[in-house]
């Protein structure tokens, strides 16, 4: 079977600043991989790359074998690539169950006219849509949490709306950008249990990280960037002996 | 339905308690500017999904207004009995499409129904809706403000100038639109209570479009747009798809209250197109609160029908400027938000504890 991801030869500039360049790699079909590298080394970039929020300059991203480059990022969306995102974006203005409602929002058609009129069909797929949602709420642990004002949450709860909102589009694909980012040590180790949770549902995860003892412990494989430039992969206890990796972290005194 | 339709019957008891009372009191007069007051409510009421939940202002509503209501006079007041295809007009007379009748001299007159011509009013209001938002939807902040505001412009100079359109007069004689079971559209004193009904109506079941439509997954598509773009595009929705159906459902409210209000009051003028009416749309939606229905609702009710009675004399638009600006500065929640009140209070404890 092929790699349910594959990024071909990715390139972006922003001016002269060349943030991703020539960037390859594969992710295979429920593995999870991580995209490590010093700040400014591209990570994001190339996450919002994959995930159309930016347009690439040249190169290709495929998505179970089929061409998903310059997608705009409600269709990749719809393709089965969920994301939460670095600076947490939830809906602040809806409550919890209703943020992980829109997260199932592809996985109902219920338009603008239906709902205006309430035609007979929508009211069975908006009982499916909020079971399914009350049903990842418990799967993280947050079903208490389902009534109150998404921008009202503590930071850590804010994360596992996010995660269970990104899980309401049942995507084949996940992208977790920093997802240990502003936790405490409780939190991020509760985390690495959430996303092999996540796993063992079968959904392939692809996650931008700086707490190097999430990633060692999680990952399967690792991608390391430097200035936009792809300088390692491999498997954590590999990539921790890789010498370019060490050089870029500690400084040439260490390599 | 846990309380989702109150506010919307305690709108209709006010309206039948208001009628009552004018009934009683000997004021019947007051009806025909609340009449007004519901189709201008109309517009508002489309405003108000389009800024407090899409988060796009229009000042281009006049202009829609407009357009629906000079379509509706237009294609009503046009006589086709002196027209090259006689047949055709006898043909769709048969299919009462076109509806014969006599003027003031007794001069034959064959003239559109008042139902084909709304519709194609709607229809083609939503047309150029479709065809101003395209271009401007893929950009943000104030550019749908200013695109619209350019086409207002339009509008005003288009039928300002326009000799068929009647130019600074405007067009009149528009004739009663009825809409069976005797209901008819007019101005004639015999029908006021049942166009005051009608068009109170109207805005009631706008505003429960509206309130269905935010109880939806479209209108949670809508919220999620309002709270944060990026993410709604993350969970797959098609944000500008989403943003131009609001767009084009606003202008067709507006559109619609236009060509009903021009059969009302019989005729059309260039002040209803003009930049100031669209000012004013907006200013009564921030009176009432963006995404704030009911504070809306209230607001046109209460400042439409003052400036229709002439309350503000001639300073009428400088009335809805000023109030656009006073909102901006001291209360941009709106006069009816909780924050408003919260703040006042706190205003009033600072000055008492002095």
């Amino acid at each position: 079977m092929s790699p349910l991801l594959q990024v071909r030869q990715l390139n972006r500039r922003f001016g002269g600043l060349q943030a991703v360049k020539n960037v390859c790699f594969d992710v295979r079909r429920h593995q999870i991989k991580a995209v490590i590298g010093p700040n400014g080394a591209g990570k994001t970039t190339l996450f919002n790359l994959i995930a159309g929020s930016l347009p690439a300059d040249e190169g290709e991203v495929l998505f179970d074998g089929r061409s998903i480059s310059n997608w705009p990022a409600h269709r990749v969306a719809g393709a089965g690539i969920a994301r939460t995102f670095q600076n947490i974006k939830l809906f602040g203005n809806l409550t919890v169950l209703e943020n992980v409602m829109v997260g199932c929002h592809i996985r109902a058609r219920a338009g603008m006219l239906a709902g205006m009129f309430r035609a007979p069909h929508t009211r069975a797929e908006e009982a499916r849509i909020r079971t399914r949602a009350c049903e990842l709420l418990d799967l993280l642990g947050i079903a208490d949490l389902a009534d109150r004002p998404a921008g009202a949450l503590a930071f850590g709860q804010q994360r596992a709306v996010e995660f269970a909102r990104a899980l309401g589009l049942d995507p084949s694909l996940l992208l977790l950008d920093e997802p240990a980012a502003g936790l405490n040590i409780h939190e991020t180790a509760q985390l690495g249990e959430i996303i092999r949770k996540i796993r063992a549902l079968q959904i392939t995860i692809l996650l931008v990280e700086h707490d190097m003892s999430l990633v060692m412990d999680i990952s399967d494989e690792i991608v390391v960037l430097s200035f936009g430039e792809k300088i390692a992969e491999g498997r954590p206890a590999e990539i921790q002996r890789h010498p370019d990796v060490i050089r870029v972290y500690l400084g040439d005194d260490h390599a | 339905m846990r309380g989702r339709y109150t506010p919307l019957l305690i709108l209709l008891g006010l309206v039948v308690g208001i009628q009552l009372a004018t009934a009683v009191t000997g004021t019947a007069y007051f009806l025909t500017q609340l009449t007004m007051t519901a189709y201008y409510t109309l517009v508002v009421v489309g405003l108000c999904i389009l800024m407090g939940y899409a988060g796009q202002i229009s000042l281009g509503h006049a202009g829609f207004f407009a357009i629906g209501g000079y379509t509706s006079a237009y294609l009503t007041t046009l006589n086709l009995a002196s027209g090259t295809h006689p047949s055709a007009v006898a043909l769709l007379m048969r299919c009462g499409l076109i509806v014969p009748g006599h003027n003031l001299y007794g001069a034959e007159l064959a003239r559109l129904h008042p139902g084909v011509a709304f519709l194609a009013a709607v229809a083609l209001t939503a047309g150029i809706a479709v065809i101003i938002v395209i271009p401007v939807l893929r950009l943000k902040g104030h550019y749908l403000a200013m695109a619209t505001l350019g086409f207002g412009l339009i509008v005003y100079r288009v039928v300002l100038g326009t000799a068929g359109l009647g130019a600074a007069d405007g067009l009149s004689d528009v004739p009663a639109f009825t809409l069976g079971a005797g209901i008819t559209v007019t101005g004639g004193a015999g029908f006021r209570v049942v166009n005051y009904y009608v068009a109170w109506c109207l805005v009631s079941l706008g505003a429960l479009l509206v309130l269905n439509l935010m109880q939806s997954r479209a209108g949670r598509a809508l919220a999620a747009i309002h709270g944060n773009e990026a993410a709604a595009q993350a969970m797959g929705i098609d944000t500008a798809a989403y943003k131009l159906r609001l767009f084009v459902f606003s202008a067709i409210l507006a559109a619609a209250a236009g060509a009903l209000l021009t059969h009302y009051t019989g005729g059309i003028g260039p002040s209803e197109a003009g930049v100031m009416k669209s000012v004013r749309y907006v200013a009564i939606v921030a009176v009432g609160g963006m995404a704030n229905l009911w504070g809306t609702i209230v607001a046109s009710a209460i400042l439409n029908f003052l400036s229709l009675r002439g309350y503000f004399g001639i300073y009428d638009d400088a009335v809805f400027g000023g109030i656009l600006v006073f909102m901006m500065l001291f209360a941009p929640q709106g006069l009816m938000a909780r924050e408003t009140f919260a703040g006042l209070i706190a205003w009033v404890r600072r000055k008492g504890g002095e």
